[in-house]
């Protein structure tokens, strides 16, 4: 047994869960999916007296398509959402982010909610709700907020939730223009880990192929992922071409603040942000049937 | 030192186990140390290697990034859950072995998991979605290019009906 010893209790609804957050306060700690947090509490970086196990809630496990949004209960597995047809043809960008995620049986048992709550700020799935701009519903014993993915990702691992809180659903805005399309890409050391670099975009064109809605981001080299609404806005009325597109991510790249490890230096993943999101944004715009 | 114990009752390959564990006992290490089975293998115990792959309600999973509290109530099927009911080895086995899919064999359990996994859902993958299936398994011998072999001669030969 690798972990420090820690009580478990399995709730049966959000309510007995949120209630067991309000009695422990912050020596207790969730678990979802496990994917993350099973191996930090094998090296002791997290030790809890307490894991309220949210697995078996069904009410935590849905995908509701609304007109302007997709809402995903916190618990519902990431190979569902990968898999859900209704959901890719309103929200693209999540089945391309899942593609980067984990294997297979990592994505079986690990949540959407447990990766954003986690906010590794190299991971796919806070970057696709950064870039959308999602909204988390946080639900406690004495009632529910909500935040939107800029104020609620607020640094490495870190997040706005109380711990008294629980991430209930996610909320992800439905892009109603028919010309849209994005696009998800990273490098990482291998295929599954944790991105080194990751970029995701979405646009939406009218009728001439100019850009008339934009949003991308880069993961990996800040604090949190980071979505650049700023320079998304020049791209608008334009056609993409690329001085424009080469200029936007090269000023997106300046923005950024990566660190450097043994695999990569600074200068690198400043360098492959540039080349990811002129990329990213190239392909988003060749999925909304633009460009060539 | 005393700690808690919480009574668990798994189905674990068709039989009904119950037990009483620590909750931070890993749901890996109750099945080989407890259960006594040691067909499933650990590597990493952080979930990068897929040695431990079993399959929870018939989907592969990680045992190792599970605590065996979690796994109350639930259906486990482990490596030695995949022979047939008279002990003699399954098509997908009999492939790996005909198709020299091992060598160490410390990945097989992992790869024969995610192998089950991936024709149950899928009776005719393709060679990227064989590669993509058992993309979470390291194998340090073979090169895996055998195992994907093993993996369509067992597709191929579960089309035709044999078991
Ligand atoms: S032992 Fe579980 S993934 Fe390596
Ligand atoms: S056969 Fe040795 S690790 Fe795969």
């Amino acid at each position: 047994m690798k972990s420090a010893p820690f009580e478990y209790l399995r709730a049966d609804s959000i309510a007995s869960a949120c209630e067991a957050l309000r009695r422990e306060g912050d020596s207790a700690k969730i678990i979802a999916g496990g994917q993350s947090l099973v191996p930090i509490m094998a090296m002791r970086l997290v030790r809890p007296s307490l894991l309220v196990d949210i697995n078996e809630i069904a009410a935590l496990k849905f995908i509701a398509v609304e007109r302007d949004a997709v809402r995903i209960g916190a618990c519902t597995r990431q190979a569902l959402v990968e898999r859900d047809d209704a959901l890719a043809s309103r929200v693209p960008l999540l089945r391309q982010a899942l593609a980067w995620v984990g294997h297979v049986q990592t994505r079986n048992r690990g949540t959407l909610g447990g990766s954003i709550v986690h906010a590794d700020p190299c991971a796919e799935l806070p970057l696709a709700a950064q870039v959308l701009g999602a909204k988390m519903v946080l639900r406690s014993s004495s009632g529910a907020r909500t935040l939107a993915a800029e104020e609620f990702f607020t640094g490495p691992m870190v997040t706005a939730t109380d711990s008294s809180e629980c991430l209930e659903e996610v909320h992800w805005p439905v892009w109603s223009e028919p010309r849209t399309g994005c696009a998800f890409t990273e490098i990482a050391n291998r295929h599954g880990d944790f991105a080194m670099v990751s970029a995701a975009c979405q646009l939406a064109l009218d009728g001439e192929g100019r850009c008339v809605r934009a949003a991308f981001g880069l993961g990996g080299v800040g604090q949190t992922p980071l979505a650049f609404p700023r320079l998304a806005a020049r791209l608008l009325g334009t056609k993409l071409d690329e001085a424009v597109v080469k200029s936007v991510a090269q000023d997106a790249a300046a923005q950024t603040e990566p660190g450097s490890d043994l695999f990569a230096t600074a200068d690198y993943r400043r360098h492959l942000a540039g080349v990811l999101a002129a990329r990213v944004i190239r392909a988003a715009q060749e999925k909304a049937g633009g460009g060539k | 030192m005393s700690e808690k114990l919480y009574s668990i009752s798994v189905e674990v390959n068709g039989v009904a186990r119950s037990a009483h564990v620590p909750a931070r006992l890993s749901l890996v290490d109750w099945l080989r140390d407890d259960l006594r089975l040691t067909g499933t293998h650990v590597g990493c115990e952080h979930g990068i290697c897929g040695a431990c792959s079993i399959m929870l309600d018939g989907e592969p999973v990680r045992s190792c990034l599970m605590y065996a509290v979690q796994a109350d109530g639930h259906r486990v099927t482990t490596v030695e859950g995949l022979a047939n009911p008279d002990g003699s080895m399954s098509v997908l086995q009999d492939s790996f072995c005909k198709c020299h899919a091992m060598q160490c064999g410390y990945c097989t359990p992992g790869m024969l998991i995610a192998a089950k996994g991936l024709l149950e859902a899928n009776r005719h993958p393709s060679d990227t979605e064989i590669r993509a299936a058992i993309g979470g398994n390291l194998c340090r011998c073979t090169g895996y290019q055998q195992i994907v072999d093993a993996i369509h001669d067992a597709a191929r030969r579960m089309a035709s009906g044999a078991k």
